[in-house]
């Protein structure tokens, strides 16, 4: 779906929740539904971070750690994987402090988003790491870099333009899994949701607003992760054609 | 003692109960989620006109998050005399979400058709319903069977979130074990290994069913 589309989307939305603000019976949920928003984002936020750190390290360390290293990589990436974003989350929140360690929730639920998601970035870090060209490895090994130099120099920086569309797939999961939270006691927008459903039983306007306001955060980011691939793969069309 | 094999053999059985109301679940919702996903990409290409309209329900359901959908379905629709009890708004959602999702997969399997398939259709006269069932279908849905799959297996794991409206699978027997007892350690490590399990043996399924379907169709 071209950008243009996604703005003329992301408009929509927008208009209509402002349209919606206008009705007595919308605009009254929304100060505290905004509020939850921007909790959402800033676990949203955090975890993105986290995720791409963890990403990262546990792909380099798959692929070039010593062997006691990289199985700890990939039983990370399989437990994380493997298991559904919701049981690590309950598993973070009740289940650890039974042995001593007690986590606030905000803590675990950018814990819990943050590893879920790395895992997964991990392959495709990995991928976008092998599919750099064979000559660029073979060039840096030539010039007589060391792997740290090769990889930081040569092989990151274009195997980055590779990443931008899958880290962006993901991090809208993650985004969307952020409504998860929720369930842990957090206060973000899903929670605001239900808790105002329950107290008032205006389900239809406040489910029709989350609905809304999930949706333009999530064009919000399709839109920046699509304008900074168009970026970063401008400059790579530039060096290819020198 | 923080893990008491005594109380972990007395829920197995009760877990394991729980484990075929989600695997239920699973299984119908994949159901909804493949059969209405190739709907879904067949009248895109067959009814051009609808493309938009569906490429913007696609990106709609895709950009907001699953738990809110079923919440939507559990609590907007009894408002309009649409009264779902919690499983089946539960699988109705997670099926609808995944169709999304599955109708892009077929898209990308209809795409890599070659296009003297759809020209030859077209020269023997074949109506649009024989071309999609008896030339394009059969071709085109082997090489995406591991991107199915995926979703499979991701589907499986997305189920947990049907606790949130009380449907007794999994998740949700964890938790009320956990609140009657005050160990919550048990139920929730076996429910996260139960997964694990659970994923990386459809996980190798889907690698050998990958391999069978490759050795069969040449290309």
């Amino acid at each position: 779906m071209g950008i243009r589309t996604l703005l003329g989307m992301l408009a929509i939305a927008l208009a209509v929740i402002g349209l919606l603000a206008t009705n007595e019976n919308y605009s009254l949920f929304l100060p505290a539904l905004l509020e939850g928003a921007v909790l959402t984002i800033e676990i949203a936020v955090l975890s993105c971070l986290l995720a791409v750190v963890m990403g990262v390290l546990a792909a380099l360390a798959r692929m070039y750690g010593p062997a006691p290293l990289r199985w700890l990589a990939t039983v990370y990436v399989e437990i994380f994987r493997g298991t559904s974003a919701l049981v690590q989350l309950f598993w973070l929140f009740f289940v650890l402090p039974q042995f001593g360690v007690t986590l606030d929730a905000f803590l675990v639920a950018v814990l819990a988003l943050g590893l879920n998601v790395g895992a997964y970035g991990s392959e495709v870090v990995r991928g976008a790491v092998l599919a750099v060209g064979r000559g660029q490895w073979e060039a840096s090994t030539a010039l007589n870099m060391s792997r740290a130099q090769m990889l930081r120099r040569i092989i990151l920086p274009q195997a980055f333009v590779a990443m931008i569309p899958p880290w962006g797939n993901l991090f809208i999961e993650l985004l969307k899994s952020t409504a998860l939270v929720s369930l842990i006691t957090l206060s973000d927008l899903a929670f605001k949701a239900q808790q105002m459903n329950q107290t008032t039983l205006k389900t239809i306007p406040i489910f029709t607003l989350v609905l809304l306001i999930y949706l333009a955060m999530s064009l919000v980011l399709t839109i920046a992760m699509r304008l900074l691939e168009k970026r970063a793969s401008l400059g790579l069309a530039r060096g290819r054609t020198v | 003692m923080i893990w008491d094999w005594a109380f972990t053999f007395e829920i197995l059985p009760v877990l394991a109960r729980a484990a075929i109301v989600s695997i239920e679940a699973t299984l119908l919702g994949f159901a909804i989620a493949a059969s209405l996903g190739l709907v879904l990409a067949v009248v895109r290409i067959a009814v051009p006109w609808t493309g938009w309209t569906i490429s913007v329900l696609v990106e709609l359901i895709r950009s907001t998050p699953l738990l809110i959908q079923i919440f939507f379905l559990y609590f907007v629709f009894p408002k309009f005399g649409v009264v779902l009890d919690a499983f089946t708004a539960g699988v109705l959602a997670i099926g609808i979400h995944y169709a999304a999702y599955c109708s892009e997969v077929y898209r990308a399997g209809f795409d890599n058709i070659h296009r003297g398939q759809w020209e030859a259709s077209i020269a023997l006269n074949l109506s649009s319903w024989t071309t999609f069932r008896d030339v394009i279908i059969p071709q085109a849905i082997p090489p995406i069977v591991p991107a199915l799959g995926n979703y499979l297996v991701a589907l499986f794991k997305e189920t947990p979130l049907l606790s949130a409206i009380a449907v007794l699978e999994l998740m949700q027997t964890a938790k009320i074990i956990g609140s009657e007892t005050f160990r919550y350690t048990e139920p929730i490590t076996l429910v996260g290994l139960f997964f694990l399990a659970m994923s990386l043996v459809s996980a190798a399924l889907i690698r050998s069913l990958e391999g069978a379907l490759n050795r069969r169709t040449v290309r």
